[in-house]
């Protein structure tokens, strides 16, 4: 059962009823209203705290000298971080032919989309003076300054940009064909109108189809670089300081596997309440969970192996900064934060080395809500420990996060979840297209698991 | 053009596998029919070769976007650093071109990205708010949704209605309908 990517017994006609029937009939539930106004207020959490900040300034944060990064750089790389898996999942795995994917890209998109919000945010509201944000940009201004292009912190404006943009762009290039069903299945005026403008008059013929292909192969092309690109320059924004702790080479690609890692941990914990809720199970497979949980297990390996490069460089270098750095880090004021961060991200993940974990949905669900935790305690670590002990004890200080550095963390995840909550019943959350292709390749060459599957 | 051509866009046959709509177009085609269209709800394999179509210019399109998006930030950053104003920071050279790789690429495959996009659509001819098509209901409720069609556009040299119809009929179609304009 666990071979197949899609339960036996589909028809071109039943994957695409099933999948509207989710937009455009299904009554509206207790549950996701509850879940709605829950996030709903977390996002009015947010924004007062977005606004008292613009009102009063950055001094309402925990940020101080030396410790200038806090929060705001924490929830920047986690969130960037989680997005990471959406292109992951649609870019890399469609180049490799990964027919599983089929039934998850969709939403892993859309939750990148949510995700590059909710990061694009923090550095933005740590700029000080928020409004002044285009600064960042080339043109042409009265003060005829140009920005610093030798600066990662430079790159990353461009990084972090294209990236939400081109992620959009693959989004709404995937959607085109499901608002065009949308379109043609919806009995509401309404529903028609928009969906009918947002298809710009698709009309499945196999001489757009032709282009449309080469389009999407493209635009995953573009994005698989793309993703690897971003997080190494986030990488770079530590990599290129001088400060003990973050001066490492390592960084950029242990940035992209960890940002895999917590993507994927946060593709289960969506997808596994998604699929019990809307009864999707024919469409997300235990395949699909033991596929993920083992990129997990892949990707938190690596993630092991980098942290225990810094500390084994940290030794091999002789510099005392830098050892002081990695004890103080492990048994300093922080101490309890990394070995939490060791716990989360490197113990408990052991156990999807057990196929009971990986495809128990339960099971798998809170090892991924783990992992959660863990990558944000990583940031965290990496981002506090280092800053708040460099080489002068006389600026050593300590670092305290207010409640409005909580306010604003806790209200991006509502608002990110009302999104989701939101997404799920306007578009459809599994590419209904791409599953009428996989309806027709499974029946091409049935698996033999398939055979035993329809017993 | 006759009367009976000019309020009709075409005919249109339906097919129910895909298997059955790749053998139609083949016919179609052999037939010497060009100004013909399949439609599927799903990219089928094999369906552009079977209908004649050409390789696509969308690869072209994003490569030519790509590079100028590319040339383009390598250029702003030269430009500006080298002529425009030129500082020295830590010592290193106004062409510091090392440094300049990250926003180029990024920029390469931002303008590449909106070439595959917007060469996809215009060569596409979308948006498009209106189409013949959509006038008959099979195809309004089905073509998104589990069934298969060719049309012969009645603009084709070959397109008479009587014969083109008999024609099409002789494949076996689930439905051979006429597309009013």
């Amino acid at each position: 059962m666990t071979d197949q990517v899609i339960q036996p017994g589909h028809t071109f006609a039943t994957v695409t009823d099933k999948i509207a029937s989710i937009v455009l009939t299904r009554p509206i539930g207790r549950g996701w209203l509850v879940l709605v106004v829950i996030t709903g207020f977390l996002t009015i959490m947010l924004s007062t705290a977005v606004g008292y900040l613009l009102a009063v300034g950055v001094g309402i944060w925990g940020v101080d000298v030396p410790v200038a990064w806090g929060f705001a750089i924490v929830n920047f790389v986690w969130w960037i971080g989680i997005g990471h898996a959406g292109t992951f999942i649609s870019a890399f795995l469609l180049l490799l032919r990964q027919d599983w994917r089929t039934s998850i890209n969709r939403f892993a998109e859309a939750m990148t989309l949510f995700a590059v919000a909710c990061a694009g945010l923090f550095p933005l509201l740590h700029l000080g003076r928020p409004w002044f944000f285009y600064w960042l940009f080339p043109y042409p201004n009265t003060m005829k300054l140009w920005p610093q292009w030798r600066s990662p912190l430079v790159w990353d404006v461009f990084a972090v940009s294209t990236y939400a943009t081109v992620s959009l762009i693959f989004w709404y290039v995937g959607l085109i064909p499901d608002l065009a069903t949308l379109r043609d299945r919806s009995r509401h005026r309404v529903g028609r109108v928009v969906y009918g403008i947002l298809a710009m008059g698709w009309r499945n013929s196999a001489r757009h189809w032709h282009r449309y292909q080469m389009a999407y192969l493209l635009l995953a092309g573009l994005a698989a670089p793309l993703v690897v690109s971003v997080h190494s320059i986030v990488g770079m924004d530590f990599a290129s300081a001088q400060l003990p702790g973050w001066h490492s080479t390592i960084f950029p690609p242990y940035f992209v596997a960890g940002a895999i890692f917590s993507g994927f941990a946060m593709v289960m914990t969506l997808a596994i309440p998604l699929r019990a809720v809307y009864g999707l199970k024919d469409f997300i497979t235990a395949r699909h969970l033991d596929n993920c949980a083992k990129l997990m297990l892949v990707t938190g390996l690596i993630v092991a192996y980098g942290y225990s490069s810094e500390i084994f460089l940290a030794w091999l270098s002789g510099n005392e900064f830098e050892w002081y750095m990695t004890t103080n880090r492990m048994g300093g004021a922080y101490g309890p934060a990394f070995w939490a961060l060791i716990l989360c991200n490197v113990v408990i993940p052991q156990s999807l080395w057990f196929k009971r974990v990986r495809v128990n949905p339960k099971t798998l669900w809170i090892v991924s809500l783990v992992i959660n935790v863990g990558m944000w305690l990583e940031r965290y670590v990496i981002v506090i420990t280092s800053l708040h002990r460099d080489f002068l004890p006389s600026s050593w200080g300590m670092y305290y996060p207010t409640i409005w550095d909580w306010a604003t963390f806790i209200g991006t995840l509502g608002f990110f979840l009302l999104c989701v909550l939101l997404f799920i019943r306007v578009l459809p959350a599994i590419s209904i297209f791409e599953m009428r292709e996989l309806v027709h390749e499974t029946s091409l060459a049935p698996a033999p698991a398939a055979a035993e599957g329809g017993k | 053009m006759t009367a009976a051509k000019s309020h009709i866009y075409g005919l249109l046959a339906e097919f129910d596998t895909p298997e059955a709509l790749i053998a139609a177009a083949e016919k179609v085609r052999d037939a010497g029919y060009r100004r013909t269209d399949a439609f599927s709800p799903f990219p089928v394999h094999g369906l552009a070769a079977a209908l004649g179509l050409q390789r696509t210019r969308v690869a072209l399109i994003t490569l030519l976007c790509g590079i100028c998006g590319g040339l383009g930030a390598y250029g702003m950053m030269w430009f500006s650093s080298v002529i425009a104003y030129p500082f020295n920071i830590g010592g290193r050279p106004p062409h510091s071109w090392p440094a300049f790789v990250p926003i180029t690429f990024e920029l390469t495959v931002l303008g590449a990205a909106f070439g595959a996009l917007l060469g996809m659509l215009a060569l596409n001819g979308l948006p498009q708010p209106y189409h013949p098509l959509f006038n008959v209901q099979r195809f309004a409720d089905h073509a998104s949704r589990d069934c298969f069609f060719i049309a012969i556009d009645a603009a084709d040299p070959k397109f008479e209605l009587s014969d083109t119809r008999a024609f099409l009929e002789s494949l076996q179609p689930q439905h051979v309908s006429e597309v009013p304009r």
